[in-house]
């Protein structure tokens, strides 16, 4: 979904979580969103102090609350849908505030959105307070194959080029009535992300070359320090 | 939309994380073979094309917006292998960094969106050339079709998934029933925009498309005589 790309999601500060190495808060995460979803529905007040640990975390990192609610709006179209389960899941039926649903539905909608919301919150907060070069430095220490990483590295590098690149376009084309988000206008936009395609392929040529010229022999030279500064 | 966390039953997200890593392991030392030591800076940028691709939103209805998957077009770009290492890249950073698609879930995300519609893509794809004219002009309609077929197969393995670990009760037939019909209508869009961006391609650089390669390889050098 479109809203809050790019590295605006970091919220740049010096906490015992901002300062935490990256590969252990990745396994802190993955371990802890899986016990979330490995927890059966039912157990409400386990969920009330799941979610109590998340925004504890939040809280200690010192990132205002405010601002990871705000970017919790990826999650809204999923919450739509947990929303619809009770109507269309099986089982008796019971009444809520005058409409007929299913009452495992209801259940069901509830571990939906909750396990969701707790989940997004959770990776908000490793987004938040991690920049994306300490990510990848994390990720290679946990063994994530080194040609990934690399190719990662190089998107979030070139990512902020390639999107500006294309949001010019969108503008030169608003700006000359075309509305890009129109079916109407699919031809011409098509056009643009076949351009955008094309200059993103000849740059990709271009910083290679340019790493030959400077002795790529096909892999990256690997930091040795536990810390990268960009 | 992406597969949040909570909505596969962990059982089900860990081992279609293990099918993910195995698929993405195949696609490292098979991407080698398309793009050989080139491969980290031209992954990198195609896969900061395909999300670049994937946040124009189109308004589906409802208040919803839609966008581009892109592991379709993305096979025919820059051939299979690649095409889905870069969307699942693409996910990778997706989930770290932007909370899109649960962490738990990305091994069903790029299972779903990643592998199934690359390789299902790349497999229509060439499966039309082999029976259609080998001409320049059917490169960017068999594409669409690929990108058509891609997305509710996509959306059929989903619904299988669900029927093994789905969170909710609510009934496997119904549920492939909504998938594949919401899906055709999306696949639709996916293979207008696809064609076209493909047909873009085409047109100016048709070098740079992998699935037109051989067709531009088999073209002859023409040497016209304009009278003076």
């Amino acid at each position: 979904m479109g809203a809050a790309h790019g590295h605006r999601l970091h919220h740049h500060g010096h906490s015992a979580v901002h300062r935490a190495p990256a590969h252990l808060k990745i396994l802190v995460l993955v371990g802890f969103v899986l016990l979330v979803v490995a927890t059966p529905r039912e157990w409400y007040a386990v969920f009330a102090a799941y979610a109590a640990v998340v925004v504890g975390t939040v809280l200690v990192a010192r990132v205002p609350l405010g601002w990871v609610l705000r970017r919790m709006v990826v999650e809204v179209p999923f919450l739509v849908f947990a929303a619809l389960v009770p109507f269309v899941a099986e089982g008796p039926r019971t009444e809520v505030l005058g409409l007929t649903v299913s009452e495992p539905g209801l259940v069901a909608a509830w571990g939906l959105a909750v396990k969701g919301t707790i989940g997004v919150m959770a990776s908000l907060t490793l987004a938040a307070t991690t920049e994306p070069t300490d990510v990848l430095v994390g990720l290679r220490r946990l063994r994530m194959p080194p040609l990934l990483v690399e190719i990662m590295s190089f998107m979030l590098r070139y990512l902020d080029v390639v999107t500006a690149d294309l949001g010019r376009t969108l503008t030169a084309m608003r700006s000359r009535g075309c509305e890009p988000r129109s079916p109407r206008h699919w031809p011409v936009l098509a056009r643009s992300l076949g351009a955008l395609f094309i200059r993103s392929y000849e740059r990709g040529e271009r910083v290679h070359l340019a790493m030959l010229s400077r002795g790529y022999t096909g892999t990256l030279p690997t930091t040795t320090g536990g810390h990268e500064h960009r | 939309m992406h597969v949040p966390d909570g909505f596969l039953d962990a059982p089900t997200s860990v081992a279609t994380g293990v099918v993910a890593a195995a698929a993405v392991g195949v696609a490292l030392r098979r991407a080698r073979t398309e793009l050989d030591d080139r491969t980290a800076p031209m992954a990198g940028l195609v896969a900061a094309f395909v999300f670049a691709a994937q946040m124009i939103n189109f308004p589906v209805g409802a208040g919803t917006s839609g966008h581009l998957m892109g592991g379709a077009l993305a096979a025919v770009l820059v051939g299979p292998w690649t095409g889905l290492l870069c969307v699942s890249v693409v996910l990778v950073v997706q989930a770290l960094f932007m909370a899109d698609g649960g962490i738990t879930a990305l091994g069903t995300n790029v299972v779903l969106i990643g592998v199934v519609t690359a390789l299902v893509g790349y497999v229509v794809f060439r499966a039309l050339q082999a029976v259609l004219p080998h001409r320049l002009g059917t490169v960017a309609p068999t594409a669409a079709v690929a990108a058509f077929v891609s997305v509710p197969v996509a959306a059929a393995v989903f619904s299988l998934l669900f029927a093994i670990g789905g969170t909710a009760p609510v009934d496997a037939g119904k549920v492939l029933t909504a998938m594949l019909g919401w899906h055709v209508l999306i696949g639709i869009g996916e293979a207008v925009v696809t064609g076209l961006v493909v047909g873009a391609v085409v047109a100016v650089r048709p070098d740079l498309v992998r699935g037109a390669r051989p067709l531009v390889a088999a073209r002859e050098l023409e040497i016209r005589t304009v009278a003076a």
